[in-house]
């Protein structure tokens, strides 16, 4: 035995190396896998924040504009529908830029502001009608154009039939901030506007609120019937071939892809029940169908986590079984049933595959006001914008994004206050 | 296992001296005081009674204090462990005999708050030096654990897992012949000859204890570690596996950590009683047994700490 | 907003019926000092009569609500003249259309004539007298419903018994719903489907080759019949699932490994949340990365060493699942480490095995099933999903292995059938059912193939 023992010691010790290499490659492989996850996310962060920082910004343009009465009411009637405030613009362009001349080259130089002066000056007018005749100084949006040379995502130095701004509009541009014409403010077009085909004009208001209203009617339908089946199974079911089918059920719900559901929203809500389409009552319907499995799962591990000896307790003093369930169950694990809810509406805001079935991926300019009017969500309006071939809209998407990951962060971190300040230990 | 037993020792109030140190000097042998390091018996009671020393030592363990983070589980263990002897460590749960077993292979390495400070040598050679590699070391110092842990694996694979990875059998012949002699050693032999290729997990409780004995002997190492080997075992398993150590202590030194005194009594030569994780007293069985010197071991071993 | 103001008063009648339930039960008994004579306590007389009165009323205003369209086309269609009444089932559905626009007072295309101008009068007037009748039958059954549990209300009615009875069916309903989704599912893309395959034959769809879903508005045009064979599309599927497993699988199972086995908890508590945050993202997010920055990144890589990539090549869309899926895969099968008892891994550890092979020789083989399990799960997610291949992959069914070129995938083709203004019963549109049949049907088989996997595991070690 002894002489064998030395021997089996000295194979040990000749195969270490070896296995220290192996070890040492195994650990390193694991380690390359996890940073592989960190890395993508610190690349997909950096690259979200630096496409979409900037449209957190837009370029404006002061114009000295003379709200001529005879532009605007030719025929000494001011009709706010019809008159020609785009011309009050060109003309203080033109006075701007008193040697351009020429059709052609005139509309070129009328690019440079968005089609919003437009809209501006009427607004202005219309609030305050003496400004008629008078001549104001005012900030007016710049077009996409000029926003994305400014803020140089187009490069002025590569050819001009390269770009979608020409020479000429370059250094009209660079006269511009010359004479302090031109500068950058907060976006605030961004979170007050709906869609538009305009880059300078499109904002999130409507998808926010479309998103805004669908979550209501989840929340309102998803928590209580969640909550109330989670209760039902795991304090009422008998255990018999029914409840467990209800189980499988719940758990194959939560793993079925989203269009599905969206298939289903289609046939029942919109064909069958005649709901109107692109409505948030339906997408929300829909994304209640697909968060229950989610608050059900969580609920029922709240209830689970609700120790025994409280329901024995209560019982013991004459509680009926409703009354337990309503009296101590219900409360102690509530904590666990809200995170569960709060993780299913965060998933509810992200989702967006569904809502195309159901034709929330319509253009809509209007910001939605009410549960059936047609409406689009965040992560539509993401999913549009990525679409538009416009430099300036691939900004846009981006800080819709940095918005919907910032809702979305918000939800998460309000779930993991509520885990902690009302977790109990048992 | 070893985590479990942490929190209990926290939970258990601050060791502290039971006795007054006066009764400990009156219940001392006057022939103590020849002995090599335990001639004293402080007032907290701090120092080891007994023999520590032995003869032809393999395994030494000097000073050896572990922490788990803020937790001090083992304080001050100084204990040779001879050359093919059979010793036994009891003490109540949470004592600290199982953390200090699971030193002597460096198995608390994989706990991360972990600290061992003093020394363990084995044959002569540091084993917490850094040129030793665990996995050297624990081919020498091989361990059975508490409740039996076969391998989802056939018998046989479950024997030939120690011998495949360290490399021990240069073919299948060679794998054939340790997987059959470490059977026959572990008494396991006869019962499985014919279902080698069955999943070990479906032995009988007694039975996967032995097949584990036998995956640790085919490694062929020179200390077997036995954390309370017979505890998820009914007797007459336990009386099978008892012989079975008996047997091997021919060629191996084997350390048990046991809660049975009379398992003990049956199967080892040395005795170590530790308490709140302090090793407390060793000596030959038959001392302990009928002639404890401290008071915490007397208290012990008449049912009096439990 | 005329609905809304009816389920306020309903509302209302509901708090009324509850105070006046309550004041009855103690008026039983004589007075509120007496009311140890009752069953229950006075609460529950007051949730009686609630329920009496709220849910009947409820119910009928629900299925009023859902029901009233329908029924008022009808009758509008009834009253039409014989010409318009046997038109064909689109143009009816046209004109109806505009009868409801111009109801609303919304533009419309097309001329208005006189039919359409009384049509759309009566419609006005029957929508009126609709939401009256509505209100007054609903108002009227609450009224009437609490009033019958008022009279019921004696010392020795048992209020709590029937009022728990009552909680526990609202229960019971409620964890039926998800029953009534699945079914619901079921039925919608069956039926569909159904009708698909009327059109076209099941071995066409199952085996053709070629898919082009282009059907010609009029019947003589050339290439009016689209074709439908899904292979391509599966084909594709199948060439973008397996691109993200390759990513997801490796890379979540060794992330798992890593956190379980050798991370110190510092590490850990870093990687974990930033993990989960990955499976936070929403999927349109990933698409819009693998579309703006993924595919010309692996378009420009693939030139550089002289090879023909695709804009909308699969292999963007595929790494980019991978990568969604990471998290999913590492959470499983971290799962299913952390269930295999740590007796296994002492006992190999004690034997001298290393790290590595105690994962790779003891840990993994013991805990396959659960990775299994999760596996599966993670390709029945990516078979699912839409958003990523919608933006990032391309819309031709080319059948094709080769990860360079542009495929697409069974939910993209869903999505381009379905969006949009289409007829709802041509054959374009029921092919998007019939391939949402496929998808439900194969993710379903994966699911509680992975689930009972996922589950009989972690029963083995329970």
């Amino acid at each position: 035995m002894r002489a064998s023992r030395k021997n089996s010691r000295e194979i040990v010790e000749a195969g270490l190396a070896r296995r220290r290499r192996k070890e040492a490659a195994f650990r390193a492989s694991g380690m390359l896998a996890t940073a592989v996850g960190v890395i993508f996310l610190g690349v997909f962060f950096a690259t979200l924040v630096m496409q979409g920082a900037s449209a957190f910004k837009q370029t404006f343009i002061k114009l000295d504009v003379e709200m001529s009465a005879s532009v605007l009411a030719p025929d000494g009637k001011l009709d706010l529908a019809y008159a020609d405030f785009d011309g009050l613009v060109r003309n203080a362009l033109r006075k701007e830029f008193p040697d351009v001349s020429g059709r052609s080259e005139r509309r070129e130089l009328y690019r440079l502001v968005s089609i919003a002066a437009g809209y501006q000056l009427r607004d202005m007018v219309a609030a305050d009608p003496s400004l008629l005749g008078s001549t104001s100084t005012i900030w007016v949006p710049a077009s996409s154009n000029v926003d994305m040379l400014i803020k140089g995502n187009i490069d002025p130095e590569i050819d001009e039939s390269l770009r979608p701004i020409n020479d000429a509009q370059v250094a009209w541009v660079e006269s511009l901030q010359e004479n302090d014409r031109l500068e950058t403010r907060f976006n605030t077009a961004l979170f007050t506007n709906g869609d538009s085909r305009e880059p300078e004009l499109a904002g999130i208001r409507g998808a926010l609120m479309g998103s805004f209203y669908m979550l209501i009617v989840t929340v309102a339908l998803a928590f209580p019937i969640g909550v109330a089946a989670a209760i039902y199974l795991e304090e009422f079911a008998p255990r018999s071939r029914w409840s467990d089918l209800i189980e499988v059920n719940i758990n194959n719900l939560a793993a079925v892809p989203s269009i599905v559901f969206g298939l289903l929203g289609l046939a029942v809500f919109i064909n069958w029940m005649a709901l109107p389409r692109s409505a948030p009552l339906v997408g929300g319907l829909v994304l209640s169908l697909l968060t229950l499995p989610v608050i059900i799962i969580a609920s029922r591990a709240a209830i689970q986590s609700v120790p025994p000896s409280i329901r024995e307790a209560a019982l013991g003093l004459g509680a009926s079984k409703m009354q337990v369930v309503f009296h101590h169950v219900m409360p102690l694990a509530l904590p666990g049933m809200l995170t569960g809810t709060i993780i299913g509406m965060s998933r509810a805001l992200g989702e967006s595959a569904p809502l195309l079935m159901i034709g929330m991926v319509a253009f809509i300019v209007d910001v939605p006001g009410g549960f059936t009017d047609p409406a689009t969500a965040l992560p539509v309006q993401v999913y549009l914008w990525a679409d538009s071939p416009e430099r300036a809209f691939a900004e846009r998407t981006s800080a819709a994004i940095i918005v919907l990951l910032g809702f979305l962060l918000i939800m998460n971190l309000a779930a993991v206050i509520i885990r902690k300040r009302m977790e109990r230990k048992w | 296992m070893t985590e479990t037993k942490i929190t209990e020792e926290k939970a258990m109030p601050e060791a502290g001296p039971v006795e007054p140190a006066g009764e400990f000097a009156a219940q001392k042998p006057n022939g103590a005081a020849a002995r090599k390091v335990v001639d004293r018996v402080t007032e907290f009671g701090e120092e080891t009674v007994g023999e520590v020393r032995c003869e032809n030592p393999f395994v030494i363990s000097e000073n050896v204090n572990v922490y788990y983070g803020d937790n001090h589980a083992i304080r001050d263990v100084t204990l040779e462990i001879g050359r093919s002897e059979v010793i036994a460590l009891i003490g109540p749960s949470g004592c600290g005999k199982s953390t200090y077993l699971r030193c002597l292979n460096r198995m608390n390495d994989s706990i991360e708050s972990a600290r061992v400070t003093g020394t363990i040598t084995l044959d002569g050679r540091d084993i917490y030096s850094s040129d030793l590699d665990p996995v050297a070391l624990r081919a020498r110092v091989g361990m059975v654990f508490q409740k039996p842990n076969p391998f989802p694996k056939s018998i046989y694979d479950n024997v030939a897992y120690g011998p495949r990875i360290h490399g021990l059998a240069a073919d299948r012949a060679e794998l054939d012949d340790i997987v059959h002699t470490s059977l026959d050693r572990a008494g396991l032999l006869k019962e499985v000859k014919d279902r080698m290729d069955e999943p070990g997990t479906g032995l009988s409780g007694g039975q996967q204890q032995r097949l584990c004995i036998a995956r640790t002997i085919a490694v062929n190492p020179e200390v077997i570690l036995m954390d309370e080997p017979c505890s998820a075992l009914d007797p007459i398993a336990t009386a099978r596996i008892e012989d079975l150590i008996d047997e091997l202590s021919e060629d191996y030194t084997i350390v048990i950590v046991t809660h049975s005194m009379q398992q003990a009594a049956r199967v080892s030569r040395r005795v170590a009683y530790f308490h709140l994780g302090r090793l407390v007293e060793v000596d030959e069985t038959d001392k302990i047994f009928t002639n404890p010197q401290h008071k915490l071991t007397e208290d012990y071993i008449t049912g009096r700490i439990g | 907003m005329q609905n809304l103001t009816l389920i306020l008063v309903l509302a209302a009648m509901a708090g009324g019926a509850f105070y006046m339930g309550r004041r009855r039960s103690f008026a039983v008994v004589g007075g509120p000092a007496h009311s140890a004579q009752l069953h229950s306590l006075p609460g529950y007389y007051g949730y009686f009569t609630l329920i009496w009165c709220l849910l009947p009323a409820l119910g009928l205003f629900l299925l009023w609500v859902l029901l009233e369209p329908k029924v008022i086309v009808a009758l509008i269609v009834e009253s039409l003249p014989d010409a318009q009444r046997t038109m064909s089932a689109g143009e009816l559905n046209l004109l109806v259309n505009n009868i409801q626009n111009l109801a609303a007072g919304d533009a419309i295309s097309g001329e208005i004539d006189t039919v359409m101008r009384d049509a759309a009068d009566r419609f006005n007037e029957y929508v009126a007298a609709s939401r009256q009748m509505l209100a007054m039958l609903t108002l009227g059954l609450a009224g009437l419903g609490g009033a019958i549990a008022l009279r019921r209300i004696r010392p020795e009615f048992r209020a709590r018994n029937r009022v728990e009875q009552v909680v526990l069916y609202l229960l019971i309903a409620a964890s039926s719903i998800a029953i009534l989704t699945t079914i619901g599912i079921v039925l919608s893309v069956l039926f569909e489907a159904i009708r698909f395959f009327r059109e076209v034959s099941v071995t066409e769809f199952l085996f053709g080759l070629t898919w082009s879903p282009q059907t010609a508005i009029r019947a003589d045009q050339v290439g009016s019949s689209g074709s439908f064979g899904a292979v391509p599309l599966f084909a594709g599927t199948l060439l973008i699932t397996a691109i993200a497993m390759v990513v997801a699988v490796p890379v979540g199972l060794m992330t798992a490994i890593y956190l379980a086995e050798y991370s110190s908890s510092r590490i850990r508590a870093v990687a974990k949340p930033l993990l989960e945050l990955l499976a936070g993202i929403p999927t349109v997010v990933y698409g819009f990365f693998a579309a703006l920055t993924v595919a010309p990144w692996v378009r420009t890589a693939g030139e550089s060493i002289g090879l023909q990539v695709a804009s909308e090549s699969a292999l963007a869309a595929g790494l980019v699942m991978g990568i969604m899926i990471i998290p999913l895969v590492s959470s499983l099968s971290d799962d299913a480490i952390h269930a295999v008892p740590t007796a296994m891994r002492d006992g190999a550890l004690g034997l001298g095995s290393t790290r590595s092979e105690t994962m790779i020789k003891v840990i993994l083989p013991a805990a396959l099933p659960g990775i299994v399990g999760g596996i599966l799960l993670a390709v029945s997610r990516a078979i699912g999903e839409t958003m990523i291949v919608v933006m990032a992959a391309g819309l031709a069914a080319n059948l094709t292995a080769n990860p360079f070129e542009a495929v697409t995938t069974v939910t993209v083709q869903i999505v381009t059938l379905l969006v949009g203004d289409q007829e709802f019963d041509s054959a374009k549109t029921l092919a998007a059912f019939a391939l949402g049949l496929m998808l439900f049907v194969v993710t379903l088989c994966l699911n509680v193939l992975g689930l009972t996997f996922v589950r009989k595991y972690r029963e083995q070690y329970e």
